[in-house]
């Protein structure tokens, strides 16, 4: 497991999937044309996702034990 | 590793193919009403975003330059940019235009003389003559659509490019008015799905 992974504000996200495309894991599906959904247990917290993000919504956390 | 290339990754082709097009000939502004229709069937049919997430040629040709070409600065794009408020206010903005660009064309079927121009960022008219060859079969309103069409979409790719340069390459996804609006029919759609998936998580 990665140290870090990524988090989307979702209330804000705009569901382009600028960060989907960009993903090297697949980790990211648009869910329901809404917001961008990571899945965390592929997420290895590259931060690709973050520096796409037209809208800058996605920062990476340290993951909680 | 780079990801598997699908036909859908080229479809930035089709913005320049149409641009140009449209430079010679006006009639071919039309075709732009096919990504005018598509993502709303695609979000009213499909629930779903795919056009903006797959198919969005515009979205393409943006990423390409500003991101392969290096034609974007890639800095955070001021916070009321981003902001609701901002991003409905624009689709309101867009949908007045767009119905005041209906309304020309309708003066121009009722009698009103065809102006062969196109109009950009809603103020400047530029002439366009050249690529109108008297060939409105139909009737005069055909190309007057054509050019009020054209004026549009060359007008939102021109504030995409210089959005694109001064902030991410994609900046302009984040005020699309056809990418609030297919969120917005997605979100009347599956919002209340969606809402019970993350009360759950």
């Amino acid at each position: 497991m990665s140290k870090k992974h990524a988090v989307v504000d979702i209330a804000n996200c705009v569901a382009c999937g600028c960060c989907r495309k960009v993903c090297p894991k697949e980790a990211i599906g648009i869910r329901c044309g809404i917001y961008a959904k990571i899945d965390l247990s592929r997420c290895v917290g590259c931060g690709k996702c973050a520096k796409e993000c037209p809208a800058s919504l996605i920062r990476l956390e340290v993951r909680s034990a | 590793m780079t990801p598997k290339k699908h036909w859908y990754d080229y479809l930035w082709i089709c913005t320049i193919v149409y641009f140009t097009l449209g430079f010679f000939n006006i009639m071919f502004a039309w075709l732009g009403l096919i990504s005018f229709f598509l993502p709303l069937l695609i979000a009213i049919i499909g629930g779903s975003k795919a056009f903006c997430n797959r198919y969005c040629d515009r979205g393409q040709f943006f990423a390409l330059l500003g991101g392969r070409f290096g034609l974007s600065r890639k800095k955070d794009m001021p916070g009321w940019l981003k902001s609701k408020g901002f991003r409905y206010g624009f689709l309101i903005f867009f949908f007045i235009m767009f119905f005041q660009m209906l309304w020309n064309t309708y003066l121009v079927f009722a009698g009103a003389t065809l102006k062969q121009a196109v109009k950009l960022f809603w103020t400047f008219k530029v002439p366009w003559h050249w690529a109108y060859h008297g060939d409105a079969v139909v009737g005069a309103w055909v190309p007057q659509f054509a050019f009020g069409f054209y004026g549009i979409m060359l007008t939102s790719t021109l504030i995409g490019l210089i959005v694109m340069v001064l902030f991410k390459p994609r900046s302009w996804c984040v005020f699309c008015p056809m990418g609030t609006m297919t969120q917005l029919i997605c979100k009347a759609k599956n919002g209340k799905k969606v809402k019970a998936e993350l009360a759950e998580e």
